[in-house]
């Protein structure tokens, strides 16, 4: 963070306005409550609860993930903490001093740590304050931005810091007491970044750090990159193969849609291939322009981190990872009308090898058209040994095609729906084909919480108030009208492929955390996720 | 019953241009509906330019054995290979994307024969369906899927057009909660445990294993009835059936056992 710019980040932090409603009509949101936050720490879970904590001292609760308020605790003030929980203590970083503030580089980077991050709990308290870096203001480094990592390989705990003044830097702590490993010297590891943070993953370390300019509000430039290395230790190479020491860096998320500026990431996984990471925007636009927390989807490919995006609510084909088939009312199909006027033959040529009326010459194509000694199924216009349906009087697949050239309109639902019967219906997977009962309709739905980065969902048949729904024994349906019930709400993340999980918030009669599965081909219902399995996993598609 | 994909489609399609007369006559053949009985209704419409000739003697091996007095335990994937298949009942239908989730519901409803939905057979067993005298087998199939087409076409059967029905007899050495039904079938099927639904498959559906399953049901200890149809129109018809616990792993430690087996 650039110092020259953080007494108008603080300021804006101090002020207090009202927190804006979430809008249903607005795509992806931020965080809902008063997510207002600048240098976010890693989001951390402790003792049910969500805490953050940001520059300035103090920080930000959450029951849910997805509904914020202020009230978490940090003495100490200075800048841009971060939070890590190891064993049964959370250790707190945070630095003071440099950052440029008043022309200085002279900072402290400490740690201390606590048993409970909650500042009601009895255990909450702060102990063994201690610094394990610094700047002096001269040399090429300004000791703030401290961002913590446990090695899941060796159990050793290191901490970058620095800013754009000369180096990132690495030391090594004790894991047991958050003070610096005696005789551990720092490494430097990148330039040109700030508000780094380390992750471990697959035989990879990454650095992940910000570019571009902060704290200007809607100008700040501020964007997420990464490089990557094999030791902990760098060298950080991104993936143009450019040292993060010479200043690479591979994007992973910058400005989109409202927000912009967003820094300081901070890996939130929680588990089953769930990764998000936290993030704070320099600006929301439909906030004022303020700086807000936010937690987005990580997602994976080829081996870097990229942002997904939280679900936007629209209308879509629900598409099992599975099979490909998309999750449907168990009604009857809905036949369009045949329409076809001729087939496959060249325009304005002749009738290739159709039989032609009153014959049954050789060049027929086994769909002979009226007049024909071809029998009934085989004069339809579609063959039946491909399980084809009957065409319309006069049809032939492989005659020229013949008429005006005219698009065709979609089934309507009250055409496809006039059938439906009225109580709870089963839902199934199968082909796709943009029909009604196909088509969901995925809405936030106010007021009813959410988890982390989202808010609950429903999800009904477009057009409908027909809601999917968690059943008893564990199965899904449609119910005929939403209600807000907890089992018709649903949890939509994305996971670190791209493809979703979505999980009712709750099941009549079960407590366990199950989402919907393609138990078959074409059967979904409801059961653990499965991780290594394509069985949880979905795509919505616009139909 | 998608039975052929683009390639074979294309191919079927040179055929036709080749040798017209052969697709068309058998083409007819199939929209025509079954004729009862006989070796001419029953022909596969690859078979005469295969090159086999219509009145080749017909069998049902290698596709079906005779079932055995002695248990048999599904295959290693768990698929029950031990049925009992009634002839097939004509059900003239020209194309299969009739087989609307009533439409089958529907057909399945209509009683057939007496004890439609309540006898297990033996061997041997007859029933009288539109006057057609239909013969219940005790067979075991040689493949993982119960080759239906192959039933009909190697007994003389009509072979589109078609209903069969199937019953076997699963014994559970335990009681075994939260079991599912997985059903593949070409075409469309509707499957019963213990006199209960247990799975529908509706639609021109291929049969691919594990197509559809039941909700979670209970496998009872000791005797087990499984009772099935399968409606197609042209095409193949086959199924396989087998159960999977929670996690989708197959149950194998049953055993089938047609009691009257021995009278085939």
């Amino acid at each position: 963070m650039k110092r020259s710019l953080l007494a108008a980040a603080v300021a804006a932090l101090v002020a207090v306005a009202p927190a804006p409603l979430f809008a249903q009509s607005r795509p992806a949101p931020a965080l809902d409550g008063e997510p207002y936050i600048h240098d976010p720490s890693t989001v951390t879970f402790c003792d049910g609860k969500f805490y953050t904590f940001g520059t300035g001292g103090g920080g930000l609760i959450s029951d849910d993930g997805w509904t914020w308020r202020s009230g978490a605790v940090r003495p100490g003030g200075g800048v841009a903490p971060d939070v890590i929980h190891i064993g049964n203590r959370y250790y707190v970083t945070y630095a003071r001093g440099g950052g440029g503030m008043s022309g200085g580089h002279a900072s402290n980077v400490y740690v201390m740590w606590t048993k409970t991050l909650d500042p009601n709990s009895p255990d909450f308290g702060f102990h063994d304050e201690t610094v394990v870096a610094t700047s002096d203001g001269i040399e090429d480094c300004d000791a703030i931005d401290p961002a913590f990592l446990l090695d899941p390989t060796t159990g050793r705990l290191w901490l970058s810091y620095g800013t754009f003044f000369g180096y990132i830097r690495l030391v090594e702590l004790d894991p047991r007491t958050g003070k610096r490993v005696v005789g551990n010297k720092a490494i430097n590891i990148a330039i040109d970044m700030e508000a780094t943070a380390l992750v471990y993953r697959d035989g990879w370390y990454y650095l992940l750090g910000t570019h571009g300019t902060c704290c200007d509000g809607a100008n700040s430039t501020y964007n997420i990159r990464v490089a990557r290395s094999r030791k902990v230790t760098g060298p950080y190479i991104d993936n143009v193969g450019i040292d993060a020491l010479k200043g690479g860096g591979k994007l992973v998320v910058a400005a989109s849609g409202r927000f912009v500026g967003p820094g300081h990431f901070g890996l939130l996984d929680l588990g089953d291939g769930v990764q998000k990471f936290s993030c704070h925007y320099e600006a929301d636009l439909d906030r004022s322009g303020r700086s807000v927390l936010d937690i987005r989807p990580l997602l994976w490919k080829d081996g870097w981190p990229y942002a997904g995006d939280n679900f936007r609510e629209g209308t879509y084909e629900i598409q099992s990872e599975r099979s490909g088939y998309a999750l449907e009312l168990a009604v009857d199909f809905v036949r369009m009308p045949s329409m076809r006027r001729g087939g496959f033959g060249a325009p304005g040529g002749p009738p290739s090898g159709a039989g032609a009326p009153g014959t049954n010459a050789p060049g027929a194509r086994g769909a002979g058209a009226p007049g024909t000694a071809t029998p009934p199924a085989a004069a339809a216009g579609a063959n039946p040994q491909r399980g084809g349906a009957p065409g319309g009087p006069g049809t032939n697949m492989f005659a020229a095609p013949t008429g005006p050239v005219t698009p065709v309109p979609a089934q309507d639902l009250a055409e496809a729906s006039k059938d439906w019967p009225a109580g709870t219906l089963g839902v199934r997977l199968g082909d796709f084909m943009f029909r009604p009962h196909q088509k969901w309709t995925i809405t936030p739905v106010a007021g009813a919480g959410g988890y982390p980065g989202a808010p609950y969902f429903k999800i009904t048949i477009a057009g409908t108030n027909r809601a999917l729904a968690a059943a008893a024994d564990a199965e899904v349906v449609a119910v005929p009208t939403f209600t807000g019930g907890p089992e018709q709400l649903w949890r939509i993340d994305q996971l670190t492929d791209g493809t979703y999980r979505i999980m009712p918030k709750s099941v009549p009669g079960s407590t366990e955390p199950f989402v919907l599965t393609a138990v078959a081909h074409s059967t979904p219902t409801l059961a653990k996720f499965d991780p290594k399995s394509d069985n949880g996993r979905w795509n919505f598609k616009l139909p | 019953m998608k039975t052929l994909c683009g390639i074979r489609f294309l191919a079927f399609c040179l055929l036709a241009v080749c040798a017209p007369q052969v697709s068309v006559v058998a083409q007819s053949r199939a929209a025509q509906g079954p004729a009862q009985g006989g070796a001419q209704s029953g022909a596969p419409p690859g078979a005469t330019r295969a090159g086999v000739p219509d009145n080749a003697p017909r069998t049902i091996a290698p596709y079906f054995t005779p079932a055995s007095r002695v248990p048999r335990a599904p295959d290693i994937e768990g698929f029950l290979q031990r049925w009992l298949l009634l002839e097939p009942i004509a059900k003239p239908n020209r194309t299969n994307i009739v087989f609307t989730d009533s439409y089958v519901r529907n057909a399945f409803a209509t009683e057939y024969f007496p004890g439609q939905m309540t006898v297990v057979p033996r061997s041997g067993d007859t029933v009288t369906v539109d006057g057609q005298k239909l013969a219940w087998h005790a067979v075991d199939s040689s493949t993982f899927n119960v080759k239906l087409f192959r039933f009909a076409y190697g007994l003389n059967k009509p072979t589109y057009g078609v209903i069969f029905w199937a019953v076997t007899v699963v014994n559970s050495p335990r009681e075994l909660k939260d079991v599912r039904m997985a059903v593949g079938s070409n075409s469309a099927s509707m499957w019963w445990l213990n006199g209960k639904e247990a799975v529908l498959l509706s639609g021109d559906r291929r049969m691919v294993m594990d197509d559809c399953v039941s909700p979670r049901l209970t496998l009872t200890k000791g005797r087990n009835v499984i009772r099935g149809a399968v409606i197609n129109g042209p095409g193949l018809s086959d199924f396989c059936v087998r159960f999977v616990d929670e996690r989708g792993k197959p149950i194998t430690d049953v055993t089938l056992h047609l009691d009257q087996a021995e009278n085939q």
